[in-house]
């Protein structure tokens, strides 16, 4: 076990921390590229026997509860086009939705970039003179590092989900956006909450088991102490209707309700594409997300709220409509159908590569298909480790059969292949130069399939090949050759073709 | 407005042009700049599903989320709103939205406990301390057995069903419904005049463990459904 449990950092290094560090600063920032990355990932036994047994748990839960809905697709179809609408015609939206929360006595934000609206956050607290906040699970303030800008700043920012729990006191990354603990099992989160929760408020009980509920309630007991002292929280938001100006947030555990209803200031940090026209859209989407996200007909809490309730809840409230990156994706007119994602998480559910690589070694907040689609788009394409992402994928395309506003997955990442080799080409050759290695090899190809009679020479050549190499190929010292078998094993050529088993064994006219 | 105020709605200013002047270059492309004529939704909004039995559909799933239901008939309410909150153990006390019907409030004091009516509002450290709540509901959604509230005088504010740990619900069966559009157009009049909702689907529950399904995290762990046959 031990070995297996080294991910979990212990204590903050002699740093003297509000909140547990986490680990490698908390950022995907300097990470080995997938290809690199994922050779250590595969090596974690019991990581990967947590990740098939979860992500086969969730499959089949959500193939069960979308067989029991009659109106599948047209509610998928509705939701495509709905979203369509929405990224097609965002600044009519946007203001309209900045129109609605005002009017409900909302101060609304604007952030360019993840620094600017982790800022605003900061500022908000500072001026509210708080030295904490609780946090919803929020994706969106994990894309821009809120938690340790805050720390930065000497504001301790407390999640309270049970899973980023889970992570935060394991000094450790998400690996999932609706699971974010998923890479855990119950005797590493028992060992975790052991170890850590006695260093940032109510100690785990000592007797604690393995059970889940017994390691819920723990968490309840810690978390309950920080809900009825908070003054501040911080959320993120499923959705933003633009009519009536409302929020929307989808959860579980009840703790969101905690965070949108005890404190004091509410600030919820948005991505502009969260938007839907209408409070009428919201019946498709709650038809569709928890069927998507965690295989149940309803998931256990949805609050929809509009701006400040006299008496009821937080009395001041603050959004935050940040851009980072979005709108490179929606001037992308093959990209920007990424937009419409709903972040349920069932492409990365569905996805073979995923289940056995995990969601730490992709170098971002968002895994999967959809974060190979949408991190190398947000981020653009400079990175090594960006560059490597669309690749992360063997394009089976059992993500775009589940999603549930058919985001065409292959299709975007394939798009996204094409817009890193134009820029590798452009780094190696210069702007107006070709590739001499690959366009030579393609123009071999040319010549090869062309013509049966040279396709005929070519295979009397691995024909030969086949006979002298008996084994599987592995890694080989050839240039090219290397780079291509680094990350593939391949079969041996066969010592008979396809055409002279037909020509023997078949009859012409058969 | 103090300095940093400015400040901050100096750089909102700034920061809103800019991202709009990216949103316009970005969909420049579009040139239908009307949402409803470029991109058509066709789909019939508040469609219901068909089914035999609505109420008895809404029982089952409540049921499927491990949540109590119990069906009585309209003069029998009160009687079993007590048995409700022994049922699910409370002993002492139980908050109670101070629109809550009266016959009810009487007969929760009736049987010896403790009626505490959020009015003035109850500190979140006293409703820390009190056992359940009782309230009404606003609307049961029959597919995914769902409870909504719109958190109106006899439902309460928000932190009243989330803090303590029972929450005994009357849901009328006339206010069940087959599906979630359904729903959505019932409780829309609530929401246009800035009532907040609340979608209650069993008690809180996660799966952040092994993704297998654990009741009771920090809402009310037990949820005790009262279903009013008042048709």
């Amino acid at each position: 076990m031990g070995t297996e449990l080294r991910r979990i950092t212990e204590g903050n290094h002699g740093v003297a921390r509000l909140t547990p560090a986490p680990d490698n600063g908390g950022t995907f920032l300097g990470m080995p590229k997938f290809q690199k990355a994922v050779k250590t990932e595969l090596e974690l036994n019991v990581q990967r026997k947590n990740m098939r047994n979860a992500t086969t748990t969730i499959r089949n839960k959500r193939a069960l509860r979308v067989s029991e809905s009659p109106d599948w697709e047209e509610v998928r179809e509705a939701a495509t086009e709905i979203k369509n609408r929405v990224s097609r015609h965002l600044d009519y939206y946007l203001e309209q939705a900045e129109k609605s929360l005002t009017a409900h006595g909302v101060h609304v934000h604007w952030a360019r970039d993840g620094q600017e609206a982790n800022q605003i956050v900061a500022d908000i607290a500072k001026a509210k003179g708080v030295d904490e906040v609780v946090k919803i699970k929020s994706i969106t303030t994990q894309e821009t590092d809120l938690n340790e800008y805050l720390e930065e700043q000497g504001i301790a920012a407390w999640e309270t989900d049970l899973a980023e729990l889970i992570v935060q006191l394991g000094h450790d990354r998400p690996s999932h956006i609706v699971v974010p603990a998923i890479h855990r099992n119950r005797a590493e989160v028992r060992e975790i909450f052991l170890r850590e929760m006695k260093n940032y408020g109510r100690p785990a009980p000592e007797d604690v088991s393995e059970n889940p509920p017994e390691l819920a309630n723990a968490a309840r007991l810690h978390l309950r102490e920080k809900f009825l002292r908070a003054k501040m929280a911080v959320s993120g938001a499923n959705f933003v209707l633009a009519d009536t100006g409302s929020l929307v947030i989808v959860e579980s555990e009840g703790n969101g309700r905690m965070c949108l209803t005890l404190p004091d200031t509410l600030v919820s940090m948005v991505g502009i594409e969260k938007i839907l026209p209408s409070f009428d859209d919201l019946e498709v989407f709650l038809k569709l997300l928890p069927r998507s996200a965690t295989g149940e007909r309803m998931n256990p809490y949805n609050s929809v709220w509009s701006g400040v309730t006299d008496g009821d809840g937080p009395q001041e409230q603050h959004v935050i409509f940040m851009d980072n990156g979005r709108t490179d994706v929606l001037a992308d007119a093959v990209g920007r159908e990424v937009l419409r994602c709903i972040r349920c998480a069932s492409c990365i559910n569905t996805c073979p590569v995923y289940e056995r690589a995990g969601g730490h070694a992709y170098g971002s907040v968002y895994p999967g298909p959809i974060g190979i689609s949408l991190t190398p788009q947000l981020r653009g394409v400079e990175d090594p480790v960006d560059r490597a992402m669309p690749y992360a994928c063997s394009l089976c395309g059992a993500c775009n059969e589940v999603c549930p506003v058919k985001i065409p997955f292959t299709d975007i990442i394939l798009h996204l292949r094409h817009r890193v080799a134009q820029a590798e080409k452009a780094d190696r050759f210069g702007a107006d130069k070709e590739g001499t290695v690959e366009r030579n090899l393609m123009k071999t190809a040319g010549w090869v399939l062309g013509d049966a009679k040279h396709f005929e020479k070519v295979q009397i050549a691995t024909r030969g090949a086949g006979k002298v190499l008996k084994r599987p190929l592995g890694p080989i010292p050839v240039p090219i050759a290397e780079r291509w078998l680094k990350y593939r094993d391949v079969e041996v050529p066969p010592t008979d073709t396809f055409r002279t088993w037909w020509k023997k064994n078949r009859q012409e006219g058969e | 407005m103090s300095a940093q105020q400015t400040e901050m709605s100096a750089r909102d200013t700034a920061a809103r042009a800019e991202i709009f002047a990216r949103i316009r270059r970005g969909t420049a492309d579009i040139t239908d700049k009307n949402p409803e004529t470029d991109t058509p939704i066709n789909w019939t909004y508040g469609g219901g599903i068909e089914m035999e039995d609505v109420v008895g559909t809404f029982v089952q799933k409540v049921i499927d989320y491990s949540a109590t239901v119990v069906r009585v008939k309209s003069a029998d309410v009160a009687q079993a709103v007590v048995e409700g909150l022994k049922a699910t153990g409370a002993r002492m006390n139980t908050a109670v939205p101070a629109g809550l019907d009266a016959d009810w409030i009487y007969a929760i004091r009736a049987a010896g406990l403790e009626a505490r009516v959020d009015d003035p509002q109850l500190s979140k450290e006293t409703l820390n301390e009190t056992e359940a709540v009782v309230t009404a509901a606003a609307c049961g959604v029959a597919d995914t057995g769902t409870i909504v509230l719109t958190h109106v005088a006899d439902q309460g504010r928000r932190a009243l069903t989330l803090v303590p740990d029972r929450h005994v619900c009357v849901v009328l069966a006339s206010q069940v419904v087959s599906d979630v559009p359904e729903a959505v157009q019932i409780v829309k009049p609530a929401v246009q005049e800035g009532h907040p909702l609340t979608w209650i689907s069993g008690g809180s529950a996660t799966s952040d463990i092994e993704l297998s399904r654990v009741d009771g995290v920090h809402g009310p762990r037990t949820l005790y459904v009262i279903v009013v046959d008042d048709a």
